[in-house]
């Protein structure tokens, strides 16, 4: 067996570390090791995006990563999106435009959705599309699942004005 | 019906989902989810091979490796009669091979290590010498002499599963004899997969100080897996528990029983621990539940004005390797014979042959109520060419025969009742939404110079909420379906029902039947599902069954406890029963509305003050036994636009009129439908399960087996008419499977549509663009 | 699912990269994005008994105009690329190229020296710098060598870089004025490999002639084509729709497709034409501007 490597990584603010083989996924790591489950693993082809997490402010699929290569690095899963127990403006956006049914597909979109937003405030709905088009899902055929972002996005946007108060 | 206020959320609002809750935080239980103290890991041998005999297997070298705990083999197995497992179809399937294999991907043996990297390793060392045989993966060749035979365990020694005929085949005949006009179309229903975005899996927990077994499963019925189960592993059934947890989509791919649960409680039940057993993608894909596989013909017989007198169906059904097929018993071709479609047909034959090919076994109903899309599509496609023959439009053939809204209840040629319809509005309202003559005109326009745009109709019929227990079983069991209520002192509710959903939103929309017909705001009311210990006996979700079973069933036990309500308020009230007034959420006093009972007041009367020689207590089950199927209905029409120089193929619109009776939720109705299109268009256009002629799977992975991104995916429209089902107590339907049932029809007929001017009369899904492309290069037309 | 194990390096220069390889042979793989890699090594396709890690050397990420050339860092992101104000202003063949590989999530971490490589002729940056004429900057134990992009190259996932070399830089040309490139790829579906696609740069001369032309084609041979004869047809000539048709034909003439599950072999020809006719359009017009 291959020597076990020392990980550490910091997942949704939290200082997580283990010893791993280095073949050990990411994704795998982060549903063993803090046992944070909401990152899925839909394919073995690196095709579906259901293990999308966001690392160092940047989306990746973390069955396609080795945890080794993580080391040292910030991430973000599903679990980390809701904060002092609000819902975050894309977790609220899902429930209230019916942007999911079986949940599978959820966190890896709520990650593609919330980086993309990050990049780009005010997307289309063509932005919307191509920035989740590396997260499949079967049940919603997207529709609801653009609505649920412009939900988010709109609201993102109000409470920045607010924030700013008011001005543009 | 009531109108409920929009805080009870009843019947037709569109509340928001209780269930999202757990899943937008990333905190949904599947079964991959579930960690068990000591639990261990089952990977699965697979076979290279198509069909080859198995000479040996030497697991020494995979025991040999750290970490190993076990590997299984055919001939363990075989000690304990558990090499062979009885399938949903009446047939068997191998649970790890013994002899030979007859599919490539066939589970071989099952390894079982302290985790998934030690089992992923330890499968590698598992040493199997095979010795190829011939393949058959023709199923047209499937009959001819000298065919290799695939079943030497059967006593017939051929590969004929099953001949099956329903309809007058004499007056069929005669019909066609005496008919001007004949067509025929030979349509392909190509081989696909369900591929729900969580593949199928189980931790299998057998408890030596309980003797209980526990499976946390991937499946779609657990109390029919139980059962099965137990009979076949010789299981007390009372010492088995299924929990059904979070499901990641089923799409009847979570149905049938595979041989990765039975290994990995054999494991259990072996070593005393939890086994977790999780297929990957590619196993997914390659050896679970495929669905379709049909090679089907239509003839119509039709008069010269265009009114249809008969219809002959011919079919070839490709079962794979063991006739793996989860379908009610009497229907070895489920409901099929639903291929007369929405039309008024004087006679009708339809016959299917099933045959075994070294193919991955089955032939699973995926989102199409057992065989209802390949029936559907065909009657679809045959009624275009039948317009095109005739120089007539799609539109008003159709309107010709379709079965007028006066016959219903109309008893089709096939033998089916079909509860209610209204063809011709819920037509008429799609091609208005469509802006249909305008499209026409654009169409020739767009023909003169030479554009290519095709609009497709398809106005299907479905046959769901399987059924009525006089024709209706799976493996013997009736299909039925339950749902439980109990109200709590405080007035609030917990249900549950014996089907289980898959993304469906069983936990809102069963709680808005309560809240329909109790009042109780659907907040109140916690639905369950799923765990055989405590959901009442169901036979699970598939076939959009849910709604009219279970559904009934729920609408009928909170009657019941209103009819104990009712007393309880008559008590409360001092008044007499008939002299109570119902509406959602109280009973009053006629003529005396300010005398009156909430629902939560009688609830905590029922156990606190409820009338000397009454049972205490607030509940109700109701297992349900729907007196008929029901038969939702619907017109999509697809308008595609077609790039000369590369075959592509773009949808530019796509309007979907439903119809399924009285709706509960129409967010959750129009969700079932935007998905339930893609799937319909990633079937048209995208995808198909192939081998080649050793029996190689073509597309057993992702990379090639191709579901749509939210690019490829085009803006559904949707609308609806309402026609109750007249026989269910809510007069609702059930939806979830009609736009995979009506919708490849739409697709393709519109591709055709766009090359009929060419004279293209047919062309097999997938339609790719190389397809396209080679009809254009035949015709000079690719530049 | 899972892949063979393996003995995890981390080099935090190139020298030291270099050496691991040398150190450990063919037993060694340099992984930069590993978004080719790692799927290769999860079906077991792939077994390297050394991972050599070199995402944390400095210095090898970098867009900049400098000595007549775009000089990318070998390990820049596809991600990187598309959002770089500099491509996205003078370079729109590199954003239309870079923005079809694969799907966001890879483009994060996919590198542009990486596509190229991994000598896949299905990777879509290897058509695109044969047509923008690019060099290969290899970085090894006898130190840099430059290696123009027609003899990088060699056949099916096999580059002339040597076993102990690494891509540390790709140059491109910065293109004189009048001129303009464009990438046309034709996927079943996004995220997909070209079942055919087309890359065009061409520089026109102050008569609307065309002075220079390239040509390259992913995923219709072994390699990355360079379409040749379209490219020696069309200089000199003036672009105008019969030149631009047959020089479409020319290069669909040099493709070499196999037929599979994207198509078959005569298809990808005829979409090798079809495309070329669109990208050397595309790239006329942005010459012309």
């Amino acid at each position: 067996m291959a020597k076990k490597q020392h990980v550490q990584v910091t997942i949704n603010g939290r200082s997580r570390e283990a010893l791993v083989e280095p073949r050990t996924l990411l994704v795998h790591f982060i549903r063993e090791v803090p046992g944070l489950t909401g990152t899925h693993v839909g394919c073995d082809t690196s095709n579906c995006g259901a293990c999308t997490v966001i690392l160092d402010g940047k989306t990746v699929k973390s069955c396609t990563m080795f945890a080794v290569q993580a080391d040292g690095a910030e991430i973000m899963t599903v679990e980390g999106l809701i904060k002092d127990g609000q819902l975050h403006p894309l977790q609220q956006g899902f429930k209230e435009e019916h942007g999911l049914q079986c949940g599978f597909c959820t966190p890896g979109m709520l990650m593609s959705a919330c980086a993309l937003l990050s990049k780009n405030p005010n997307p289309s709905e063509q932005d919307i599309r191509w920035g989740i088009s590396g997260n499949l899902c079967r049940c919603t055929g997207y529709q609801n699942i653009v609505k649920a972002v412009q939900f988010a996005a709109k609201k993102m946007s109000e409470s920045k004005t607010v924030a700013q108060g008011g001005s543009k | 019906m009531f109108k409920t206020s929009p805080e009870v959320g009843g019947m037709g609002h569109s509340i928001k989902r209780k269930e999202d809750l757990r899943f937008i935080q990333g905190k949904g239980n599947y079964v991959d989810d579930v960690s068990l103290p000591g639990m261990v890991y089952g990977q699965m041998v697979r076979s290279p091979y198509a069909h080859a005999r198995l000479v040996s297997i030497n697991v020494e070298k995979a025991k040999k490796l750290p970490g190993v705990l076990a590997v299984i083999t055919g001939e363990d197995l075989a000690k304990a009669n558990l090499a062979w497992m009885p399938t949903l179809s009446g047939d068997k399937q191998m649970v790890l091979a013994t002899g030979k294999v007859l599919f490539q991907s066939q589970e071989v043996a099952f390894v079982v290590a302290e985790d998934r990297y030690a089992a992923a390793d330890a499968a590698d060392l598992v040493e199997v010498e095979y010795e190829e045989l011939p393949v058959l993966v023709d199923p047209k060749k499937a009959m001819d002499p000298g065919a290799p035979l695939l079943r030497d365990d059967r006593e017939q020694k051929d590969n004929h599963i099953f001949h099956w005929e329903v309809g007058d085949k004499a007056a069929t005949d005669k019909a066609f004899h005496d008919a001007p006009v004949k067509t025929k179309v030979d349509a392909f229903f190509q081989r696909c997969h369900p591929a729900p975005l969580e593949t199928c899996g189980c931790v299998a927990d057998f408890n030596r100080a309980t003797e209980r077994l526990t499976v946390y499963l991937t499946s779609q019925a657990p109390h029919a897996h139980r059962t099965l189960f137990s009979l076949v592993g010789n299981i007390p059934e009372n010492n088995i528990r299924i929990i059904s947890p979070d499901i990641g989509g089923g799409f009847g791919n979570k149905v049938p029983i595979y041989p990765g649960y039975v290994c990995a409680v054999v494991a259990s039940l072996t070593l005393g621990v939890p086994v977790k057993w999780i297929e990957t993608r590619s196993e997914n894909l390659m050896s679970t539940g495929f669905a379709r596989d049909y090679h089907m013909t239509a003839e119509i017989a039709a008069g010269k004005d265009g009114k249809m007198t008969a219809l002959r169906v011919k079919t070839l059904a490709d079962h794979g390797a063991f006739n793996a097929a989860a379908q009610p018993t009497k229907f070895p071709a489920g409901l099929f014979s639903i291929c007369s479609g929405s039309y008024d047909l004087p006679q009708a034959f339809c016959e299917v042959d099933g045959v075994y090919t070294n193919k991955a076994p089955g032939g699973i109903a995926y989102r199409c109520s057992f065989r209802v899309t390949e029936a559907a599509y065909l009657i679809e496609r045959a009624v275009d060419v039948l317009a095109d023959e005739l120089k007539m439009d799609p539109a008003e053939l159709r309107r010709k025969n379709f079965i007028p809204a006066s016959a219903f209840p109309y008893k089709s040629p096939l033998g089916w009742t079909y509860d209610s319809g209204d063809y011709e509005v819920n037509m008429q309202k799609a091609l208005d939404k469509i802006g249909y003559p305008q499209l026409l005109q654009e169409q020739a326009e767009k023909r003169k110079k030479g554009e290519l745009m095709g609009i497709g109709i398809s106005s299907f019929t479905e046959i769901v909420g399987a059924g009525p227990s006089k024709t209706f079983d799976i493996a013997g069991i009736k299909m039925f379906d339950s749902a439980e209520i109990r109200i709590h002192p405080t007035g609030k509710a917990i249900c549950r029902m014996g089907t289980k959903s898959q993304g469906q939103g069983h936990e809102t929309t069963y709680a808005q039947i309560v809240a329909q017909e109790l009042g109780i705001p659907a907040a109140d009311v916690t639905v369950e599902e799923g765990d055989t210990d405590t959901a009442p006996y169901g036979l699970g979700t598939y076939a959009s069954r849910s709604t009219p079973t279970s559904g009934a069933a729920t609408a009928i036990a909170a009657r019941k406890i209103r009819d104990k309500a009712r007393k309880i308020a008559a008590y409360l009230l001092e008044a007499s029963e008939q002299d109570l007034e119902w509406e959602p959420g109280k009973f009053y006093v006629k003529g005396a509305p300010g005398k009156s009972k909430t629902i939560q007041e009688i609830a905590f009367a029922a156990y606190t003050n409820h009338p000397q020689g009454m049972e205490a207590g607030l509940e109700a089950v109701d297992y349900y036994d729907p007196p008929n199927l029901t038969f939702p209905f619907g017109t999509y029409i697809a308008v595609v636009d077609i790039d000369k120089g590369t075959g592509e193929i773009k949808v530019r619109r796509f309007v979907a009129v439903d119809d399924c009776g009285n709706i509960i939720n129409p967010m959750i109705v129009e969700g079932q439908i935007h998905g339930g299109l893609t799937e319909g268009l990633a079937i048209a256009f995208m995808q198909q399960i192939d081998y080649d002629e050793n029996g190689n799977v073509q597309g057993g992975t992702f990379m090639d087996y191709l579901l749509p991104t939210a690019v490829e995916t085009p803006n559904w429209e949707t609308d609806k008419t309402v026609t109750p089902s007249p026989h269910h107590p809510f007069g609702a339907k059930g939806i979830g499977e009609s736009p995979n049932v009506g919708s490849p029809a739409a697709f393709v007929n519109a591709v055709v549509d766009a090359l009929s001017h060419l004279g293209v009369k047919h062309i097999d899904m997938p339609i790719t663009p190389w397809k396209v492309w080679n009809i254009l290069k035949e015709k000079g037309l690719t530049g | 699912m899972i892949p063979a194990a393996f003995e995890y390096l981390r080099p935090k220069t190139i020298p030291e990269a270099v050496a691991l390889l040398q150190q450990h042979g063919n037993e060694a793989k340099i992984m930069s994005g590993g978004q080719s890699l790692i799927p290769m090594m999860k079906l077991r396709l792939a077994r390297p008994g050394y991972i050599i890690d070199i995402n944390r050397i400095s210095g090898l990420s970098y867009i900049k105009e400098e000595g007549g050339f775009l000089k990318i860092g070998g390990l820049t992101r596809e991600a990187e690329v598309e959002a770089s104000a500099v491509v996205r202003s003078k370079y729109p063949i590199l954003i239309e190229t870079a923005s079809v590989i694969a799907d966001p999530q890879v483009r994060n971490l996919a590198t542009v020296g990486g596509n190229l490589a991994h000598g896949d002729p299905a990777n879509d940056h290897g058509a695109t710098m044969i047509a923008l004429a690019a060099q290969i900057v290899a970085t090894g134990a006898k130190g840099e060598r430059v290696i123009p992009i027609e003899q990088f190259f060699v056949t099916l996932f096999t580059t002339s870089l040597q076993q102990d070399e690494i891509l540390t830089e790709i140059r491109v040309p910065i293109p004189p004025p009048r001129s303009g490139g464009a990438y046309f790829k034709l996927e079943r579906k996004v995220g997909d490999f070209a079942t055919a696609a087309v890359a065009v740069q061409l520089t026109l001369d102050g008569a609307g002639a065309v002075q220079k032309a390239g040509m390259g084609l992913t995923n219709v041979g072994a390699v990355p084509i360079k379409a040749r004869k379209a490219e020696d047809f069309l200089r000199g000539k003036k672009p105008d729709a019969a030149t631009i048709a047959q020089a479409a034909q020319l290069a669909a003439d040099d493709a070499e497709p196999s037929s599979d599950l994207r198509g078959p072999a005569e298809y990808k020809k005829g979409l090798v034409k079809e495309l070329a006719k669109r990208a050397l359009s595309s790239a006329v017009e942005r010459a012309g501007k």
